[in-house]
């Protein structure tokens, strides 16, 4: 076996290695500005998505000790889709809420900070460490906000529903720097403030007495890690599009692959895993596959089929 | 010194707690017997903090529980519940380590570590101690959590039916053991037992408690009596007296 300092550095040079591959695959002397220019955003987008959503999934699973859920279940993915629906379908694909992409990225972020915020400040606030009835709530507001989004979807102008669409789907062709530099500002930020908590949450994987019995503040440290999982959700589904189902699969296959319950060394395997998957996603989507699919649909394939052995195997255990 | 005042609390119309007053004494094994549904483990847990009440105040030496620092309060109180189930796979030294927690915030020092050690020797769990939890009997799983209470330090150390689980051999030392920390350590210590004889045997006090209240308190000669035993659980019991031990017969 080989210990788990070692895994991480093994998986830190496949990550770089892939990232480089990215980067140079195919550069020549006269196209190599143009290539360049384009590839550096796409991938920063990459690595702060990954991040994002390798620790928010990890965080999520820890405050609900449920190890197949992703923060998808707070409805903040269908919320993103509906804003985006509504936008189009009141506005129009072509008024400036839906063009301009900075005005929209802080819209939507601030709308969906904000929704969570009130989720949790409603359902938390009165009675301590009720989870479940946040998650249950949370999938009714989320199938809500679809019910919504596809009633839209089916009345908008079949060429409006094409700009809808293109939503639907994360995708890393499309970003913009300025966001970028906003995302990854937020991003950091929010790692580098809550990283110092890590010990606090090996605690709650004990689950809430015996975290409360060890003097965690339990339900100060739930809303401080909800409030960063809905931050970084908001700010990588703004920025890419819905893609939180990349979340449990790296979540998971870090755990399974690290076999601790150390959220230090969970964390590091998740983010690298994230960044791994989606460059390598990516990777296949421009060069193997040409454009054709979306990223998303790889992501979902994979994971949809990981999920299914994470499903038998705990029926089994 | 635990004072315990009034506390009452409820679930929807349910009254679990209804004006439960009473002291948890320094230096002493005190046992909270009484029914099913008595509200023994509610008033556990609400000493604990892991439960608020609706009215009542808890005061530990002095201070309402509400006043302490929740790190402070872990290093002075800690508990032990019934069920324990958890979604991770963790070894008995690891799960152990966690008692440490509030002294140490997870960088394990030294003196950590000779904690860590003398609770596993105290809980004769040596020879397992690299073993995962869910590979071990429910004997040896209720003792690797003892063994994280005893790492925790505390002055105070409130368990809920830790004999749960437990054959009369373990159940024994596990008794022992307590008294032992009471002895040599100067713990408190408060336990939800339902095994009468067992209360009878070890605990320097007993509280009764029915229906939410309290019935009877005071020490252990004067509650363990066929009357107050009546009383306490509906039913007839005869208490005799065997090598200096009052023993409860109700079969």
């Amino acid at each position: 076996m080989m210990d788990n300092k070692r895994k991480i550095v093994i998986l830190t040079l496949i990550s770089l290695a892939m990232t480089l591959a990215f980067v140079f695959w195919g550069l020549g002397p006269t196209n190599w500005r143009f290539f360049i220019q384009t590839r550096l955003p796409k991938v920063a987008a990459i690595a702060i998505t990954g991040a994002a959503i390798g620790y928010s999934s990890l965080l999520f699973q820890t405050v609900s000790n449920n190890r197949i859920l992703t923060p998808s279940v707070l409805g903040l993915d269908s919320l993103y889709m509906l804003l985006q629906t509504f936008v189009i379908f009141t506005f129009g694909s072509t008024s400036r809420v839906a063009v301009d992409r900075n005005l929209n990225f802080f819209i939507t972020v601030i709308l969906m900070v904000l929704f969570s915020t009130l989720l949790f400040k409603l359902l938390l606030q009165r009675e301590s460490g009720n989870i479940m009835k946040l998650l249950l709530v949370g999938i009714i507001m989320g199938t809500l906000f679809s019910s919504l989004s596809s009633f839209m979807q089916m009345v908008i102008d079949p060429n409006e529903f094409m700009h809808v669409q293109d939503r639907m789907f994360a995708s890393f062709n499309r970003v913009n720097t300025d966001i970028l530099i906003v995302a990854m500002v937020i991003t950091i930020g929010a790692l580098s403030l809550t990283l110092k908590d890590t010990a606090l949450w090996d605690v709650l994987t004990l689950g809430r007495d015996n975290a409360i019995n060890l003097g965690v503040d339990y339900d100060r440290t739930i809303r401080r890690m909800l409030f960063t999982v809905s931050l970084l959700v908001s700010v990588s589904t703004a920025l890419v599009g819905p893609i939180t189902f990349l979340g449990m699969l790296v979540v998971n296959l870090a755990r399974e692959m690290l076999n601790t319950f150390r959220h230090r060394e969970l964390i590091t395997g998740s983010i690298l895993l994230g960044i791994l998957f989606l460059v390598g996603g990516q990777l296949m989507v421009e060069r193997v596959l040409n454009f054709s699919t979306p990223i998303s649909v790889i992501i979902n394939f994979v994971g949809g089929i990981y999920f299914i052995k994470l499903l038998l195997k705990e029926s089994v255990g | 010194m635990i004072e315990i005042r009034g506390i009452e609390k409820n679930y929807g119309k349910l009254r679990v707690l209804d004006d439960v007053s009473t002291t948890i004494e320094k230096g002493k094994i005190t046992s909270f017997i009484g029914p099913n549904g008595a509200g023994k483990s509610t008033l556990l847990s609400v000493v604990s903090r892991l439960v608020n009440q609706d009215r009542g105040q808890v005061l530990i030496e002095g201070r309402s529980l509400t006043d302490w620092d929740s790190d402070e309060l872990a290093k002075k109180v800690s508990i032990l519940r019934q069920s324990n189930h958890m979604n991770v796979r963790l070894t008995i030294r690891e799960l152990v380590s966690f008692g440490r927690f509030p002294h140490s915030k997870g960088r394990l020092t030294k003196e950590d570590k000779d904690f860590i050690d003398r609770a596993i020797e105290y809980m004769k769990l040596e020879d397992i101690q690299h073993k995962y939890l869910d590979q071990l009997s429910g004997g040896q799983r209720q003792r690797a959590y003892i063994a994280m209470v005893i790492a925790q330090d505390t002055d105070y150390i409130l368990l809920d039916e830790p004999l749960n689980n437990l054959d009369m051999k373990h159940a024994v030392e596990i008794m022992r053991m307590l008294k032992k920390l009471v002895r040599d350590l100067d713990k408190t210590i408060a336990i939800v037992i339902h095994d009468i004889n067992f209360a009878s045997c070890y605990s320097d006090r007993v509280v009764a408690m029915k229906d939410g209240r309290l019935m009877e308190e005071g020490e252990t000669d004067k509650i363990i009596n066929s009357h107050s035993l009546g009383q306490i659980y509906d039913m007839d019991f005869q208490v005799t007296r065997m090598n200096n031990m009052n023993l409860c017969v109700y079969f």
